[in-house]
């Protein structure tokens, strides 16, 4: 059997609550500023939550060739579009554009796309037979031709970011969506990694994009008591570990990376910014709206990708630190999930998980949804390349029965190797991804 | 290795349903029963059969949670169930309490989705609590009292992952998953993502397949919009409503289904002395470029969705001469059509006309994310039975092997699976016969 390629990251692109560019959110992410806000997107006024955390102004135009191609993409392909180009343009992939475009592939974990909400519901209030308590067939169509539009509905198809950016990019490889919840990009960028390793593929884009500030996705939620319904400052609203956390606040936006092997980064002389290190992938089977409360699941997921990366998650590395030095948690703000995820380390690193710092960018940016592994990822790689680690904000009272480090409330200065990011999502699905200083 | 197929369509649960109504010549397309669909473009579907009850396909202690599926859960639950007894695997689902053949850690699941649609009345008795004097939608009544009366788990049933999610609790299985989202080809990537893991020994087993239901009024008029439906009105000839690959084709009719197959290590297999019921040979995945932005328009990607056919050619090591028929999409939509027809006839050269082309979307429908499966179930059969089923659709189809005819006795060694679908992702699956 040949050796597994080393498969690196040499571009990344991100367009978030907290900005457009690397730079500007990487450093407003260090200053532990918040990105919520009420919510614009539609009167939210009177639901139970009133906040987000929005893109401000997206705009496709700094990042596309020709705007009118992309003239009916919706939010979610906006994001994606933005993303992908960035990453595309920081791996040198847009000024020497990639030889064979079959061997240059595409995974994301886009969410689906923005329902045209107020058309849709009133083609069902007009259609509605109340004697039946349903909506009459006739009436409905009719309707829906007047109001509905052939564009948006198809947008909202999930691989419709997938086919903008292949078009935009001219990438004609594997192209996978995937749309596992909150653990979507996550599980995009694992795949991508996976495909990359089997020779598949020289080159992935991966990442995801998701916005649900819309009036089903917030009513969605609200039902489920997943959002935070906090009455105060929504900059305090997410409180991830803290006490008197309530719920996830939520964010939008897009998180793309560029993966390769090591070996076509050296050809093209492309800068590796970090190096992909294992992929764990779990589910936990166990209910539909509850996480295992022992962990295993989370558990499993982490153990996998450490063990891909030949970790020892027990042994301390000869310098006598701990075996990985952060892990972008998943830590949503939600009860369960928090104590959860904090089992979960405990049960993988066992005595020293209070030695490795473990921090939720949610606080600041909000929970991107299926987009949200994706920034997270590239948080580490920045932790990596600038010797920072991104603070767990509104951690002010602290659950006595959370009891590792959090990184609370400031940034924090750390010599940072290796790195572990979770993404967990409704449903079950768990999903890890190890990354590590790339080292020639 | 396939040791199991389970499929849900029009034609009712289980493989053995789908199978002797192909060869029979049957159709399942009919006037919608679910709602009054008579102004639509197209007002027949393939939906399945009303006695499908889900209560009774899952495990008594499961009940309960099937009120929070929508369809398409409903149909990959079903499947699933289907596709572990014909594997002859012991699961939590199919008996709790007894000893799984599979290891739940070694039993991985990967199943296609669509865009579920929500269900339109139940969403809509809750939308009239919040009208305005006027008739229209009020946003602050619904915010404050309105959407109260959605029951508190309503997103659930709406989540694509939710179809493996219900799958990995019924049947344990804590290994690999995951949920594609690319419309028609879904389900062939979520094989051959379980190939792959079965392949680099992440699990000894998976589902894979795919299950979806556009047979409700946003399915419907999405696809009308897309310009994807013939004209059938209800009272139309449905046997002859998708004419695949013929000149007067004008679109597809919409169905409701999908399926799981079990896909398992060999060794696994062949120690628990498993009916291997077909080899997975060679898997492959692109992505077309479209004439528009959103991959609806495929006429001009043939050359994408022949380089998938090769590249699943060279993963299992075949030459073209080695396929002797092949499941493609065959949808009747004519860009879809042509974009297939030109990547076969640059495959497999002026042999073309004589692969048979087995065509089930004039039988069973557009099943979206459920279409893999029915077409990986259906070239099992072929390749256990050596026998081609009987054809829907148009008397004479140029340049391929595809018009009406009945089934008939085939030998056949490998079979090719074709899916490329609106967005313009494609995949191929090529099957052989079991030694």
């Amino acid at each position: 059997m040949s050796a597994t390629p080393r498969i690196v990251v040499t571009g990344m692109g991100w367009v978030t609550p907290l900005g457009n560019d690397i730079d500007s959110v990487w450093s407003r992410l260090m200053a532990s500023a918040s990105g919520m806000a009420p919510i614009t997107r539609f009167d939210a006024s009177t639901f139970p939550t009133t906040f987000a955390a929005e893109v401000r102004e997206p705009s496709m135009a700094p990042f596309v060739a020709d705007e009118r191609v992309h003239a009916h993409a919706g939010l979610n392909s906006m994001f994606a579009l933005g993303a992908a180009v960035q990453a595309w343009r920081m791996a040198g992939l847009a000024t020497r554009r990639p030889t064979d475009p079959r061997r240059v592939g595409l995974y994301l974990g886009a969410g689906e796309g923005v329902l045209d909400t107020i058309n849709f519901f009133e083609t069902n209030i007009a259609s509605w037979d109340a004697g039946s308590q349903r909506c009459d067939g006739r009436k409905w169509i009719e309707a829906a031709k007047g109001r509905l539009s052939a564009a948006r509905e198809i947008e909202q198809e999930p691989n419709m970011p997938l086919a903008h950016i292949a078009r935009e990019l001219g990438i004609r490889g594997p192209a996978f969506n995937c749309l596992t919840a909150c653990a979507a990009s996550t599980q995009a960028i694992g795949e991508a990694y996976s495909i990359i390793q089997r020779g598949d593929a020289d080159v992935m884009v991966a990442g995801g994009t998701h916005t649900m500030v819309h009036p089903l996705g917030v009513t969605g939620f609200n039902r489920l008591t997943a959002l935070s319904t906090f009455k105060g400052d929504p900059t305090k609203a997410s409180r991830p570990f803290s006490i008197d956390r309530d719920g996830f606040v939520m964010g939008e936006g897009s998180g793309m990376v560029v993966l390769e092997t090591l070996d076509h980064a050296l050809a093209r002389g492309a800068r590796p910014l970090a190096e992909v290190a294992g992929y764990g992938s779990s589910a936990d089977a166990f209910r539909i709206t509850d996480i295992q409360p022992d962990g295993r699941g989370a558990a499993a997921a982490m153990l996998q990708a450490l063990d891909q990366a030949g970790i020892d998650p027990h042994a301390t590395r000869p310098d006598g630190r701990a075996p990985i030095d952060y892990i972008s948690a998943h830590g949503t703000g939600t009860k369960e999930n928090d104590s959860i995820e904090t089992v979960a380390v405990k049960r993988v690193f066992g005595e020293l998980a209070p030695r490795i710092p473990m921090s939720s960018i949610k606080g600041m940016m909000g929970h991107l949804i299926a987009a949200a592994g994706a920034v997270e990822f590239m948080t580490c790689v920045l932790a990596i390349e600038r010797g920072m680690l991104p603070p767990t904000i509104n951690h002010d009272r602290k659950d006595p029965e959370l009891d590792l480090d959090y990184v609370s409330n400031v940034a924090r200065a750390a010599k940072v190797d290796i790195c572990l990011s979770n993404s967990f999502g409704f449903g079950g699905q768990n999903d890890t991804v190890v990354v590590r200083r790339f080292e020639g | 290795m396939v040791t199991g197929t389970g499929t849900a369509c029009g034609f009712g649960l289980g493989t053995d349903a789908l199978w002797s109504a192909l060869c029979e010549g049957r159709c399942a397309v009919a006037p919608v029963r679910a709602f009054d669909a008579s102004g639509f473009r197209c007002a027949q579907a393939a939906e399945l059969p009303a006695d499908f009850d889900i209560r009774q396909l899952v495990p008594k202690s499961y009940r309960k949670a099937t009120k929070v599926m929508a369809r398409d859960i409903e149909i990959a639950v079903g499947a699933a169930d289907a596709a572990v007894r014909d594997a002859g695997l012991v699961t939590k689902g199919t008996a709790e309490g007894s000893p799984p053949t599979i290891a739940p850690n070694r039993f991985g699941c990967h199943i296609g989705a669509g865009l579920i649609a929500c269900d339109v009345d139940e969403l809509t008795a809750a939308l009239v609590t919040s009208r305005t004097p006027a008739g229209g939608f009020d946003i602050n009544a619904w915010g404050s009292v309105g959407m109260t009366n959605l029951t508190p788990l309503w997103l659930l049933k709406y989540l694509p992952n939710m179809l493996a999610c219900h799958v990995t609790i019924i049947h344990d299985c804590h290994g690999p998953s995951n949920t594609i989202t690319c419309a028609e080809a879904s389900g062939l990537l979520s094989m051959g993502e379980s190939i792959r893991t079965v392949e680099r020994g992440a699990a000894d087993a998976c589902l894979a397949g795919g299950a979806e239901s556009k047979i409700n009024p946003m399915g419907l008029i999405r696809q009308q919009f897309a310009g994807r439906l013939c004209a059938l009105p209800a009272d139309g000839d449905a046997r002859t409503a998708v004419k695949p690959y013929a000149g007067e084709a004008d679109g597809s009719v919409l169905g409701e289904g999908g399926g799981l197959i079990v896909l398992e290590a060999e060794g696994t297999a062949r120690a628990r002395g498993a009916t291997i019921r077909a080899r997975v040979d060679g898997f492959a995945a692109g992505q077309c470029a479209c004439a528009d932005t959103v991959g609806l328009d495929l006429s001009g990607a043939a050359e994408d969705v022949a380089a998938a056919m090769s590249a699943a050619l060279r993963d299992a090591g075949l030459e073209p001469e080695s396929i002797d028929a092949i499941i493609p999409m065959g949808t009747g939509i004519p860009s879809t059509d042509a974009a297939e027809r030109t990547a076969f006839q640059s495959v497999f050269g002026p042999r073309t006309a004589a692969i048979p082309l087995v065509t089930i979307m004039p039988a069973v429908g557009n099943c979206g994310a459920g279409t893999g499966a029915l077409q990986a179930a259906v070239a099992v059969r072929c390749l256990e039975s050596q026998r081609l089923p009987a054809r829907l659709g148009a008397s004479s189809t140029d340049g391929v092997l595809a018009q009406a005819a009945p089934s008939s006795a085939a030998p056949l060694r490998h079979v090719m699976v074709v899916s490329a679908g609106l967005g313009g992702q494609v995949a191929v699956l090529i099957l052989g016969r079991a030694a």
